[in-house]
């Protein structure tokens, strides 16, 4: 062997170096190929979460802006049928709508025939009503007055402004004619979209908010975080520091890492059969979806949990034991406020995940189409993803817009949760 | 007295016997100077007389909030003329539910009668005299606790032994909620699933080709027969996850090994980030996103080459959940890369490897079982996963192979059974239950055969 792969050619066959250099280029090329193929990959990666991230942004973006009109509304008590502006009775059931019609119709007074009229009136949304009946109940004296508002034009005039269609969507010629007439005299004009964060859902995409949602996520997640955050602490010291080596430890362990592999909508079944159908809790309230998410995020805190008391050194310890200390004043004094910052990062990835987790939530009923923000842990409630999952099923134009921006709320929320982990993590890591 | 008021009452009253413990303490050590003839610190005599003051109170009334209810329907229902006595349960259900808003004050349903307004009288009373009666108990079990702890407080009680051995008795029962959760899964999956095999054979169930839940209303009623074989929902799963599987595992293996064996350190730090924020994304959003955005684009470039896609083809779906799926597998393979040992790539260059014939020779082969672990558990959860296909994939059971059709998995079938107004003893709603129960034992199979492959892994190198 070592004469022939030193040799040059004395027998005929070729030497090692010459069958190495034979297939050296092959080997190059396939050397650069595959590391062509690794950077594709990443690539493909990054351009795919660029594309969602550039879409949804994109298409959310409108969303937080909405086209008003303005109109010169007269507060004629005769056209709102108010015989005594002292009776609240009165004030709350008089007929707003009448106002914008008849303000529509001083507008556009040659706009004759009922389907055209209908077309006109079409045009402002039912949420400028709403805004008349607030504005006149808190100020009665603007009772015969005429004032120049802006008010809130319907879902289909929002998305034509939007999206510029040539054909007008669903406006028909006159409507776009009427809106052009608008347009001329500057009135119509884009605002910021305070609706969306300040309402609940409606059934109009021009009057739906998430505030709602994400009241509910609120609600739910301070269940989640009250419940999952003493029991996930405490469970991870005790496994860590006090359990002794057995089955039922190791029984224990394997349960809570097969636990955070289970599929989430799984723990919405045991949700609806346990906490809804057997202890009889209300469907759709905050406190049920906050016990199922905490089932959910309990490994994952368990599992950050150990590896924070995991990482204090044995020699701190060792220290309080030898001078004295029980075993729990050890884990109480020292052990624990060296691993909390840990305990706290887990904690909140945690919270982060169960804000974005939707599938249970739908076993539970938390689904259901509600306009009200919920006021407790047993009122009705939605969470914000559901809100998503809602409005994305919505076949109305408008939601598609409102569920961007829905997303880029829910985005806003998950990246400042984990940029607090990050930094608690720098802030607080210790090397021993 | 409100639950939440006598919360409160009885946190101040634990809070006074921890002073009352703490005094007492002291005061049987003969003052503050003789306080080391005691066993243990001061603080833990307060924190035994605080346990023993605030522990079976709560423990009562937790009990109570979590039984009231159904106790006091039970003792209305008794109480009901025999009128009613005869009545289903679903009847018996909204007849409660008026009594409950009737007593509540809300708006009832159905005209009210003179006996079920006694019976909301009852309710109401019942209920006033269940908080009155509570109240008492409770408040007397706090000071008898005082009382008891008082009386046995001396120097020679080893009040931190016991203070130390509640707490980790609490430490060990917050860790045993790990394994009531998971047999609380499997009971309840379990049950309502043995109900609905009761129903329908399992033979049919795992092995028949028909699947549509709706139960005919009418006899003659077309399309509703209620046949419940699951086969076409299974092989709708595998068809998404496969696809799934091969956007993701290429992907995620191949930037993986970039990542880990070729990327300049500061590429790496920029790169390995953004792969994770895929991992952050909720999955409603990637629902919305295959939904509203990839699948038209799929139907436009598929009708622009002259094939027919459906617009929830399980292509969208599936390539959506590989994207999703993807830094699952890369954060899992780069783990078993680096974890192969530096030597086994200087031993091959030394014989004259290039970078990618070490990589393909003799890392991947080291790291293969830790890559079969992650890939194991990439399935399982690309099989459990539900928002995306919810949003993205088909309702209808269709038994094919053709990535451009629509197809529906079991998780959507899950959530479209349960979804809405249900009722507990119909075929239909147990299905779900049933599909629940596949589901569970697939991926916790998945996951016992993965955590085992990477333990066993582990275990050459370390």
């Amino acid at each position: 062997m070592n004469s022939e792969t030193t040799a040059t050619v004395s027998d005929g066959r070729p030497s090692t170096i010459e069958l190495v250099n034979r297939t050296l280029k092959k080997r190059y090329a396939a050397e650069r190929r595959f590391r062509l193929y690794g950077l594709c990959s990443v690539a493909a990666a990054i351009i795919f979460l660029v594309w969602l991230l550039g879409s949804i942004v994109l298409s959310g973006l409108p969303a937080f802006q909405k086209t008003f009109i303005q109109l010169d509304i007269t507060f004629d008590p005769d056209v709102l049928d108010i015989s005594d502006p002292e009776d609240s009775g009165q004030l709350r059931t008089a007929n707003y709508e009448g106002l914008v019609k008849e303000a529509l119709k001083a507008r556009f007074p040659d706009v004759k025939g009922r389907s055209d009229r209908r077309s006109l009136y079409s045009l402002v949304s039912d949420g400028a009503v709403y805004r008349l009946n607030d504005m006149l109940r808190n100020n009665p004296d603007l009772l015969n007055t005429a004032q120049s508002l802006w008010l809130v034009a319907d879902d289909d005039v929002d998305v034509y402004f939007k999206e510029g269609a040539g054909d007008g969507g669903r406006l028909n010629e006159k409507q776009l004619s009427w809106l052009n007439v608008l347009v001329e005299s500057g009135d119509v004009d884009q605002r910021f979209n305070w609706t969306l964060l300040t309402a609940g859902d409606s059934r109009e995409p021009e009057l739906a908010g998430i505030r709602g949602a994400l009241v509910g996520s609120f609600y739910t997640l301070l269940v989640t975080l009250l419940l999952s955050f003493p029991i996930g602490v405490a469970a991870s010291v005790y496994l860590e520091e006090f359990a002794p080596r057995n089955k039922w430890t190791d029984l224990i362990e394997v349960n809570i890492n097969n636990l955070a592999a289970v599929p989430s909508i799984v723990f919405g079944l045991l949700g609806l059969a346990v906490f809804i159908n057997f202890f009889g809790l209300p469907r759709s309230a905050p406190l049920v979806g906050g016990l199922v998410l905490t089932l959910m995020t309990l490994p994952t805190i368990v599992i950050a949990g150990r590896a924070a008391i995991k990482s204090v050194p044995p020699s701190i310890r060792q220290a309080a034991l030898g001078i004295g200390a029980s075993k729990m004043q050890t884990v109480t004094h020292h052990v624990l406020p060296l691993a909390l910052p840990g305990m706290l990062t887990g904690t909140i990835i945690g919270m982060a995940r169960a804000l974005g987790e939707t599938a249970p939530l739908l076993m539970i009923g938390m689904v259901a189409f509600i306009v009200d923000i919920p006021d407790g842990f047993l009122a009705p409630a939605t969470a914000l993803p559901v809100q998503i999952f809602l409005w994305a099923d919505s076949p109305e134009r408008g939601f598609a817009a409102l569920t961007s921006a829905a997303i880029m709320v829910l985005l806003v929320f998950l990246v400042s949760m984990n940029l607090l982990a990050v930094l608690l993590r720098k802030r607080f890591e210790r090397r021993w | 007295m409100q639950v939440s008021t006598l919360f409160l009452v009885i946190a101040g009253l634990v809070l006074f016997a921890y002073q009352l413990g703490l005094r007492r303490a002291i005061a049987v050590a003969g003052g503050p100077a003789k306080q080391r003839s005691l066993h243990s610190l001061p603080s833990y005599y307060g924190l035994w007389a605080a346990f023993w003051c605030g522990l079976p109170a709560c423990v009562i009334l937790l009990l109570w909030v979590v039984c009231q209810d159904a106790i006091i329907t039970r003792l209305v229902v008794s109480g009901l003329p025999e009128q009613y006595a005869g009545l289903s349960s679903a009847e018996m259900t909204l007849v409660i539910n008026d009594i409950k808003n009737l007593a509540t004050g809300n708006i009832v349903s159905s005209q009210t009668n003179p006996a079920m307004e006694a019976a909301a009288a009852h309710y109401v009373s019942l209920r006033q005299t269940g908080r009155t009666i509570l109240s008492v108990v409770v408040i007397l079990i706090v000071f008898a606790g005082m009382l008891l702890v008082w009386r046995q407080i001396n120097p020679g009680l080893r009040a931190r032994n016991r203070v130390e051995s509640v707490i980790k008795t609490f430490l060990l029962l917050c860790s045993v909620i790990a394994i009531l959760a998971t047999v609380g899964i499997v009971l309840s999956v379990l049950f309502e699933s043995i109900r609905f095999f009761g129903m329908v054979p399992i033979t049919e169930f795992l092995f028949g080709l028909n699947w549509s839940p709706q139960i005919a209303i009418r006899p003659d009623q077309q399309a509703s027969s209620g046949a419940f074989g699951a086969v076409p929902l299974f092989t709708g799963t595998l068809l998404i996850s496969a696809i799934a599987m091969l956007v993701a595992v290429p992907i995620g293996l191949m930037s993986a090994i970039y990542l880990a064996e070729y990327a300049h350190r500061k590429v790496r730090a920029v790169a390995k980030p953004l792969l994770e924020v895929l991992a952050g994304i909720p999955t409603v959003v990637y629902g919305v996103f295959a939904a509203l955005m990839v699948a038209p684009f799929i139907r436009d470039l598929g009708e622009s080459v002259g094939l027919s896609v459906a617009s929830e083809s399980a292509l969208a779906a599936g390539l959506v959940m590989g994207i999703m799926i993807i830094p699952f597998v890369s954060s899992l393979s780069d783990d078993v890369i680096n974890a192969v040992p530096q030597s086994l790539r200087d031993g091959a260059y030394a014989l004259g490897a290039t970078r990618s014939e070490t990589i393909k020779q003799v890392v991947i082969p080291a790291a293969l079982p830790g890559i079969v672990g992650g890939v194991l558990l990439a399935i399982s959860r690309a099989v459990g996963e539900t928002m995306i296909v919810v949003m993205a994939a088909g309702l209808a059971a269709n038994l094919t192979a053709n990535p451009l059709e629509a197809v529906t998995t079991v998780t959507v079938q899950i959530v479209t059974l349960l979804v809405g107004d249900q009722e507990f003893d119909s075929a239909k709603t147990l299905a779900a239950f049933a599909l629940g129960l596949v589901l569970f034992v697939v991926t916790l199979c998945l996951n016992v055969i993965a955590l085992h492959v990477v333990r066993r892994y582990r275990e050459q190198y370390e």
